[in-house]
């Protein structure tokens, strides 16, 4: 066809497709470049010190243990706080309250809460916990990162909640079950793959969180388990260690930032196999 | 049989047992009840409690400082002179950089992956933008602390500074020296944080485009750019907006990726390549260091400030995006 | 409850002159009487001024074109309607001699005595064994042994027992769809229900699959009360002892499903059985 006016047409098609590919090109090579410096700098700083020693003082040699172990302790309390009363909340949107207008306001605020900054959930804990307790702590780390958990398994709760027919709940109420009776044993059982999905999310979300631990679990040299004392956590260690001017500190912060990355895909890519929750945003 | 006894409940007729254990589960049924409605309110209540105690915590800052506070670019830790100016211009400009970037190439790539992306590569390339969506702020603040600005300052700051200095307005837009990281440092790295968010989103919302429709656009013979301009867009542009504006929520309120790059420095400044601050930078660097009530004070105020912003923004996010889910 | 009472029942109604009376009713026993229901959702009314009787060991079919409102009476008997805003229904259903819309009604107990089985099969993301066992655990704790052999009986019942006694441990998702639609009727029967709804159980099965679960009401109605809603005609005349049609949310006429099929008294039944519209 040899119209003027087609030719335009599809010249204009042709720059509008190049410029998306050339957009995509760009997206995932970004992808490509900070993941490709990451194996690159964090593989070079990973060794087996890394994951027998304590973090070192400026100049010394040593590890990140302590770090790794005060966030999978806070990490693992954090979901245990987290988990249940999300999904208790979860379950009421979707079954108790599914037609409240109490639900509909849970439903916004937690969509709000979702994305809310973090920094401001570790103020928030600062004020209720460590101001009145005195000191900072691993407790109100955990706190704090159980403040971004609930969001997130409050969202997929109720997602695959209502994804679950509502065929199969007459069917249970028609045997004359009680409610709680046909959430827990039907309910839950068919909507269990896209919860679980939902708590790995919530992990991995908040295995990278710095900003809310700054000020609730602080930081900490040495080793401790001690939930009252100061907890040291992967991030808060990358970032102090990035910011400072000793070279075997820059290289452990690029190890913990390698260990913390491959920690989170590997989560999300699990979360992704197993199905079923749409990813919270 | 008469009309009372009719209206006895049908359950007396029952077996003893099968009411005795129903009268149980119900009473569990109750207790489920209430804790599944205790755990809803508490998300509300979570809201009010992060509302509550950010007034309480900022208190002596706003009733010092009153209206003032939010308009005097002043932050002096000797002489208690605390102004949230310089980080409300700071986040505000990073923000608004990053959405400048990230919008049109998230817009470009999400497009490529509804309309033109081969069907095998979909999948892949949809869970690798998920995946980047994933990656926690802090990588790329440390990425962006060794790789990105020390590039920035050898190449693109360069470039820029010369290239405008004899144009008037950009001149200073553009003034050097090249410190490598800054507000323009900042905001890229931010743009680059959220483009994944707007993809997925717009991507989501651009499916929900009914296929009939645009079959019957591409059967009038319209090209992919056509389809895309005319019917896509108009049709998913509340959905549109309200990714950008969660985004725009993201952006606002991210804070590792930035503090690495930003400066850390108090002061407006007219050149985006100079060192500046944002609302939630200052807080992560100076907070834990603020030993005297007015400064932590202070923070706590501009955590507030960031708070009701955040909110604002992501309550219209929300509201536009659940227009579209209602729609659906 | 005697034939007595129910002739003091058929009396009291009688003021109203809307009961309908089925001409071979004599000797039989009103298990439930629908009367006077009317079913709203929101403001728009579904059902208009309904009297029904059910009548024991009897198969009473409910037929129709769609949007008649027979799935929506159905839902009433067992009060399912409930889970949902904005449903209500005024009237009288009488079972036991009690109002189960009364808002006194035990719901739970209600529904154990008037089971369900729905359109397409549901079963429950569990075994197969645990399907069953689940509705019994409810009410009652049986040992092992005792509730193995209740799982058994139910499954008999069901004639899945041969079918699926080497896998009972399998999801009950692994089953055919008329498997599947036998183990939720299995389901049903273990609770020990006094009334079986069924709404449309055979419309997404295969034709041997219908005929087996056809076969099976024939003989569960030896035990229970049958009330089933069809969209198919010749169904009803197959498996059903009495038949109401209904039309735009009326009762149209209820009789002996003999009398209705060879001699409807409406000429609205008779379009619709000769297949004039629907």
């Amino acid at each position: 066809m040899s119209n003027p006016l087609y030719a335009g047409r599809n010249r204009r098609n042709k720059i509008a497709v190049s410029l998306a590919l050339v957009a995509t090109a760009i997206g995932l090579g970004w992808l490509a470049i900070i993941l490709g410096t990451l194996l690159w700098k964090g593989f070079s700083g990973i060794n087996l010190q890394v994951f027998t020693e304590m973090t070192p003082p400026p100049g010394g040699t040593g590890g990140l243990l302590n770090p790794i172990i005060g966030s999978l302790i806070m990490t693992s309390l954090a979901v245990v706080i987290g988990t249940p009363i999300g999904i208790l909340a979860g379950t009421y949107m979707a079954e108790y309250g599914r037609y409240s207008k109490i639900t509909s306001y849970v439903r916004f605020i937690n969509d709000i809460l979702l994305s809310a900054p973090s920094i401001v959930i570790g103020l928030f804990v600062y004020e209720i916990m460590v101001y009145p307790m005195g000191h900072f702590s691993g407790w109100a780390g955990a706190v704090a990162l159980s403040l971004i958990v609930i969001p997130v398994v409050v969202r997929t709760t109720e997602d695959m909640l209502l994804l679950v027919p509502n065929q199969q709940r007459e069917a249970a109420f028609a045997l004359g079950m009680p409610q709680a009776y046909v959430i827990r044993n039907v309910c839950y059982k068919a909507a269990q793959a896209g919860m679980l999905t939902g708590v790995l999310l919530a992990v991995a979300r908040i295995s990278g969180e710095t900003a809310p631990l700054l000020f609730t679990a602080l930081n900490n040299q040495f080793w401790t388990t001690d939930l009252n004392a100061p907890m040291g956590s992967l991030p808060v260690v990358i970032f102090q260690f990035a910011l400072s001017p000793y070279e075997d500190w820059q290289r452990l912060a690029w190890a913990g930032a390698l260990i913390i990355t491959m920690a989170v895909l590997a989560l999300s890519i699990t979360a992704r196999t197993l199905g079923g929750a749409k990813k919270a945003i | 049989m008469t009309n009372v006894a009719m209206r006895s409940s049908a359950a007396e007729s029952a077996a003893p047992t099968q009411s005795a254990i129903l009268n149980k589960l119900r009473g569990r049924d109750a207790i489920f009840h209430m804790l599944t409605r205790i755990a809803a309110l508490g998300v509300l209540l979570t809201l009010g409690g992060v509302i509550v105690s950010l007034i309480f915590g900022a208190w002596p800052a706003l009733s010092t400082f009153g209206f003032d506070f939010l308009f005097t670019a002043s932050w002096n830790p000797v002489t208690e002179k605390f102004g949230a100016l310089a980080p409300i211009y700071g986040t505000l400009v990073t923000a608004i950089i990053a959405l400048v970037i990230a919008v049109p190439i998230g817009l470009m790539v999400a497009m490529f992956l509804t309309e033109l992306c081969p069907m095998a590569l979909r999948r892949p390339i949809g869970i690798a933008i998920e995946l980047l969506a994933g990656i926690p702020s802090i990588i790329y603040g440390i990425w962006g602390l060794f790789v990105f600005a020390p590039f920035l300052q050898q190449t693109l700051q360069p470039f820029l500074i010369s290239s405008f200095s004899s144009i008037p307005v950009l001149s200073t837009l553009f003034a050097g020296p090249p410190y490598g990281i800054g507000i323009l440092t900042a905001g890229l790295i931010l743009a680059i944080m959220v483009l994944p968010f707007i993809t997925s989103i717009s991507r989501d919302v651009f499916e929900t485009v009914p296929p009939v429709l645009k079959e019957a656009a591409y059967g009038m013979g319209c090209t992919t750019w056509e389809v895309m301009r005319n019917i896509v867009l108009p049709y998913s542009r509340v959905g549109v907006v309200g990714g950008v504006m969660l985004s725009l929520g993201r952006a606002l309120g991210e804070t590792m990726a930035v503090t690495f790059v930003i400066g850390n420095a108090h002061r407006i400044s007219g050149s985006i390549l100079a060192p500046g601050t944002t609302i939630s930078a200052s807080i992560a660097n100076e907070f834990t260091e603020a030993v005297d009530l007015m400064h932590s004070s202070s923070l706590v105020a501009l955590g507030l400030i960031l708070f009701v912003i955040t909110f604002i923004v992501l309550a219209i996010a929300r509201f536009l995006l659940m227009y579209v889910e209602r729609q659906r | 409850m005697s034939i007595d009472t129910t002739t003091t029942f058929r009396d009291s109604f009688s003021s109203s002159g809307k009961m309908p009376v089925a001409k071979d009713s004599a000797g039989l026993e009103e298990r439930v009487l629908v009367r006077n229901l009317d079913f709203f959702y929101g403001e728009s009314k579904a059902l208009k001024s309904i009297s029904v009787p059910l009548y024991r060991n009897k198969v009473t079919a409910f037929i129709g074109p769609s949007g008649c409102g027979k799935s929506t009476l159905l839902r009433v008997l067992n009060r399912m309607y409930e889970l949902y805003p904005k449903q209500h229904a005024e009237g009288e259903v009488l079972f036991d001699g009690a109002n189960i819309l009364d808002e006194k009604q035990d719901l739970n107990l209600l529904r154990a005595r008037i089971g369900m089985v729905f359109q397409k099969p549901t079963p429950f993301p569990m075994s197969i064994y645990d399907n069953i066992a689940f509705g019994i655990g409810l009410y009652e704790k049986l040992p092992r042994s005792e509730l193995d052999g209740r799982v058994e009986t139910a499954l008999r019942r069901a004639a899945l027992w041969s079918e699926v006694k080497d896998k009972l441990n399998s999801s009950g998702l692994s089953l055919s769809g008329g498997q599947q639609q036998r183990l939720c009727i299995a389901r049903t029967v273990a609770v020990k229900p006094e009334v079986i709804l069924l709404d449309e159980p055979c419309s997404a099965l295969d034709p041997i699959s219908t005929a087996k679960i056809e076969e099976l009401i024939e003989e569960l109605k030896d035990d229970y009360t049958i009330v089933i809603v069809t969209h198919n005609m010749q169904q009803a005349g197959r498996v059903s002892d009495f038949t109401a049609f209904m039309y735009l949310g009326e009762l149209v006429e209820f009789d002996s499903t003999e009398k209705i099929f060879t001699s409807p008294g409406d000429k609205r039944t008779q379009d619709y059985i000769t297949g004039r519209f629907g």
